[in-house]
């Protein structure tokens, strides 16, 4: 349907927009700068804050520019003298119920309140505080998100992101007037309720109010600690985002900078879950295969299809508490970053001789389900917690900045060796999509002897930011040993963002899809998109993120995971073959049910 | 021409001498524009206390193109100080239903909802088996509506329109971004008209009567007649349906015990009249509109508690999602608390009164933007028993 040019004024400048365009976005048009805060790109529009509001010519109220559509011959002002004084009341308004305390806050530095008031050189507090006592008691029950309502200005931005990104509503609003506020169910700790920590509300909170539950002086402990050794993997999402909260713009890739960023830290290694990625793709794809070859061939009912990946925390979390008759259907590959933990403290210990007690294994994430993740109890297959600690991409930046390294100028160095070594298939694992590429890549060719029938390997039809993608992969001329694949439809589906997620659950419960294989990556984007990424986030963002993991990946001259050689050299070291033995004692592990309250 | 208060029975008329499903019928026969037009004409304005023409009301949402559409009946009666709704849905509820019937009819609905205050569920039951009837009376006449009960759960602000449709949908009562407005979506985000159970009855009325009779009462800015609550210090505290555009001191004359020192018109969210400008106010939307609430207060009574009174309210009713009311309300009862301990100085509050006209202008609902006019009122008119 075509739309229609509506005429408007903004400040006496004329434009043409098309109907339905909100005056903000009008405004934008013509690089007119509203302020906002409780609008963000990723949500339904809220209206609530009340901080752009514009001044209509003829109205007798202001308007509320990111929830008004502009009509035919309006005209706008967006600085006039009642405006102004709105505004700023309203930004003086926040701040008397805000725990303006910016020195001691973690988020001081990039908080949009911060910004406004400084914008708006709010002296001298001319009203009230009426910040309640109580609401400074933080709720630091989850190992990943911390929740401060004393710095929350109810902009519902995460309640928002919480029930329409993900599907959950573990923050919601409760109670009205001056006792209205976000909060859980029946007001519980963030730790009891159905979170999956997957931490898209810390994207999205304008303040201080929800943020990572930071791990940065343990860190430094450890590595200061002469007693330990102190090695730490990166993720793959790290390295196209670092940079933006380092003074870079979103998209560039940072990863030699980071390594050496990370030396100058003091870490004695720095390796790469991209190592273990590879080795997931292993483990991953011939428990596919396996399944696979045990429905079709041994007629075994008691395997389930599609099988579900498992890399990404929040997703797991998410699926134990909304679908816990579905477990089984989750892959036991523990995650690239806990395999890593395993591996550290076990075959690479022996390897470099330091015992596991003495080690201390640091992951950077672009994840905060990941603190969770190795807090769980099941993460501790070498007889100790097998990654210590999580910095999200964020904390890694505040570390460097800490030490004053120069992160613009640094030369790039490279990964230590060995866990060090990886492809571009488990590059991808950053974006969504990213695991469904590198398991085909690899899969296919255990199969057929052949590569993956795409151009330079690119699986276009599983990239790209939908929320849900779906793909059919014919298998033909296979091996002998696989003979019974011949000619099947391999059907593939890929959702990112829990709400997508829960859509798929239900068309797998229904018995309406016909899927052997699903990829779930918590957050949306995937892990590029994750919730200990650089903040802001945003559509825009996201993309010009994964497309420097796709050229990372195309950079990369392995780009397969079976051809890793430290993945190879593994199998014959220590692990002996994938789904072998050893493999099962510290790469796979299983899932519990979890109650909804 | 000034108006004398004039006592009206056209809302309460004895329902037995006067069938309603002989209106209903008799209307029905007649075309939608037609009725339209007669509304229009009569010039009545929605008696909730916003006051839009009613006629225009039903026409945008005649004009919407649409399957569905819907006649909500607005019983949210939560203006502290009125209670006129209570008796009309116990009194005479044939009259709302024919309202809203006639109403659906005009602008193609088949559904019509009342929307009953969470406190009135004891009028429930009965209003029920009455409704029940009605119901099977439409069913029989092969008229093609019906309507339903809907309880609320005792939020002020869910009588604020928007958030009546959240609450009714069943999500957390909290008022929409306006446009679009509920003639072109409204509840289901179908095309919904939503009246007061006073206009409803004022449709059947009209409908009986003619809007000449109707215009025969009342101003040219205010037509017709209005029921008012009437509490407080007066002797004769109860519901009188009185003609619009009277004088307020012809007013305190009838109701008042003598010793009249203010009236608040329109509730805890209206004006705060004091005597001596009772004799220059009219009650009406030329003066000062209310949606029935007369709230009449003797020298014996401290200003400042009313004020402060009001304020506790909108502080606890404000929905909270909005800036200027969640924290303006809070602000404005701390705020003449501190003053009145001598911790600010009187000139805060004219810094107070800045922040009501924030509130005005830029609170997203009426609630937040009218929590001023009781504030101003009363400051400006009792500064000395705000501050001493």
């Amino acid at each position: 349907m075509n739309k229609y040019l509506v005429n408007l004024k903004i400040n006496n400048m004329p434009i043409s927009v098309e109907e339905g365009t909100t005056i903000l976005d009008a405004a934008r048009q013509l690089n007119l700068r509203i302020p906002t805060l409780c609008h963000h790109p990723d949500l339904s529009v809220a209206g609530n804050c009340r901080v752009c509001v514009v001044e209509v010519k003829g109205a007798r109220l202001l308007a509320a520019s990111c929830a008004t559509p502009v009509s035919e011959g309006m005209e706008v002002f967006t600085n006039s003298e009642k405006v102004r004084i709105a505004r700023k009341h309203i930004v003086e308004l926040l701040l008397t119920e805000h725990n303006a305390d910016c020195t001691k806050c973690f988020k001081s530095g990039n908080c949009e309140l911060q910004d406004l008031a400084t914008e708006y050189r709010i002296g001298d507090h001319v009203f009230l505080d009426i910040v309640k006592p109580q609401s400074k008691i933080q709720d630091i029950s989850s190992p990943s998100i911390v929740k401060d309502d004393s710095k929350c200005i109810r902009c519902q931005r995460c309640v928002r992101t919480c029930d329409e990104l993900q599907g959950l509503t573990a923050l919601a609003v409760t109670n009205k007037g001056d006792h209205q506020k976000i909060s859980t169910f029946l007001n519980k700790p963030l730790n009891d309720v159905v979170c999956s920590t997957c931490g898209q509300c810390i994207n999205r909170c304008p303040t201080g109010a929800l943020t990572e539950h930071t791990n940065i002086e343990e860190v430094w402990n450890a590595i200061y600690d002469p007693s330990k050794f102190a090695v730490v993997q990166t993720a793959p999402a790290t390295r196209i985002a670092l940079g933006e909260d380092l003074g870079l713009t979103p998209g560039e890739r940072v990863t030699g900078k980071m390594v050496s960023a990370l030396k100058r830290l003091g870490f004695n290694k720095v390796l790469d879950t991209d190592f273990t990625a590879d080795l997931t793709i292993m483990e991953e794809g011939t428990e596919l295969l396996t399944r696979l070859k045990k429905i079709l061939v041994e007629k075994d009912d008691s395997v389930k299809l599609p099988m579900m990946t498992s890399c990404s925390p929040g997703w797991i979390k998410f699926q134990e508490h909304m679908y816990p008759d579905l477990l089984e259907n989750l892959s036991t590959c523990k995650s690239p970053q806990q395999m890593f933990g395993a591996l550290a403290k076990t075959y690479y210990a022996e390897k470099i001789n330091i015992k596991a007690q003495d080690m201390i294994v640091v992951s950077i994430m672009p994840c905060v389900a990941k603190k969770f993740e190795c807090e769980r109890s099941e993460m501790r297959d070498s007889g100790y917690q097998d990654v210590d600690f999580v910095l999200t991409t964020r904390e890694l930046a505040m570390m460097i900045k800490q030490a004053g390294i120069d992160f613009n100028h640094i030369e790039e160095e490279h990964y230590d060796s060995i866990l060090g070594e990886s492809t571009g298939a488990a590059v991808i694992f950053g974006a969504t999509g990213g695991v469904m590429e590198a398991a085909l890549r690899t899969a296919y060719e255990i199969v057929t002897g052949r590569e993956v029938p795409f151009t330079n390997l690119n699986i276009q039809p599983v990239r790209g930011m939908d929320g849900i993608k779906e793909a059919s992969i014919k298998i033909k001329n296979v091996k002998p040993e696989w003979s019974f694949l011949e000619g099947v439809d391999l059907n593939v589906a890929i959702a990112n963002g829990l709400a997508n997620a829960r859509k798929l659950m239900e068309k797998v419960k229904s018995g309406e899809a016909n899927y052997h294989f699903i990829e779930i990556m918590g957050c949306p984007g995937g892990c590029l998109g994750g919730g200990g990424q650089p903040i802001p986030t945003s559509p825009e963002i996201r993309k010009k993120r994964a497309e420097a993991i796709y050229s990372e990946d195309a950079n990369m001259p392995i780009r397969k995971s079976h051809e890793n050689p430290e993945v190879v050299e593994v199998y014959e070291q220590f692990l002996g073959e994938p789904l072998g033995h050893k493999s099962h004692d510290l790469l796979h592990t299983h899932y519990r049910p979890r109650k909804r309250y | 021409m000034e108006k004398y208060l004039k006592k009206v029975d056209i809302i309460f008329e004895d329902t037995k001498a006067l069938s309603c499903v002989n209106v209903l019928e008799k209307t029905l026969k007649r075309s939608p524009d037609e009725i339209i037009l007669d509304l229009i004409d009569s010039g009545l304005k929605g008696r909730g206390g916003a006051g839009f023409p009613t006629g225009l009301k039903w026409k945008f949402t005649r004009n919407e193109d649409s399957d569905v559409k819907y006649v909500i009946c607005n019983a949210d009666e939560g203006e502290p100080g009125t209670f006129k709704d209570r008796e009309i849905i116990d009194k005479v509820p044939e009259k709302i239903f024919t309202g809203m019937t006639i109403c659906g009819y005009v602008i193609g609905a088949k559904e019509g909802y009342i929307y009953l205050r969470g406190e009135y569920n004891f009028l429930l039951k009965g209003l029920q088996t009455k409704l029940d009837k009605f119901n099977d009376m439409l069913k029989q006449k092969h008229i093609d509506f019906i309507i339903h009960l809907k309880s609320g759960s005792g939020a002020y602000v869910c009588g604020e329109e928007s958030a009546l449709f959240e609450s009714m949908e069943g999500k957390r009562g909290e008022p929409r971004n306006k446009p679009p407005y509920p003639t072109v979506a409204g509840y289901n985000s179908k095309p919904t008209v939503i009246n007061n159970v006073e206009t409803l009855v004022y449709t059947t009325m009209i409908c009986h009567m003619g809007p000449e009779k109707f215009k025969e009462l009342g101003t040219k800015d205010s037509r017709g007649s209005k029921v008012f609550s009437v509490s407080g210090d007066t002797p004769i505290a109860g519901i009188y349906e009185l003609e619009l555009g009277m004088p307020l001191n012809q007013f305190v004359e009838e109701f008042g015990d003598g010793d009249t020192k203010a009236v608040q018109v329109g509730g805890a969210s209206g004006h705060c009249v004091p005597r001596k400008k009772f004799n220059d106010t009219i009650i009406g939307f030329e003066g000062i509109p209310t949606g029935g609430s007369m709230m009449i207060f003797n020298s014996s009574r401290s200003m400042y508690n009313v004020l402060h009174d009001y304020l506790e309210f909108f502080t606890e009713e404000s929905c909270g999602q909005c800036t200027p009311c969640r924290v303006g309300c809070q602000q404005l009862l701390k705020g003449i608390e501190a003053v009145k301990r001598g911790e600010k100085a009187p000139a805060y509050l004219d810094d107070l009164k800045k922040v009501t006209n924030t509130m005005k202008i830029a609170a997203k609902c009426g609630l937040g933007q009218s929590v001023g006019n009781p504030f101003n009122s009363i400051v400006d008119n009792f500064r000395e028993e705000i501050i001493y």
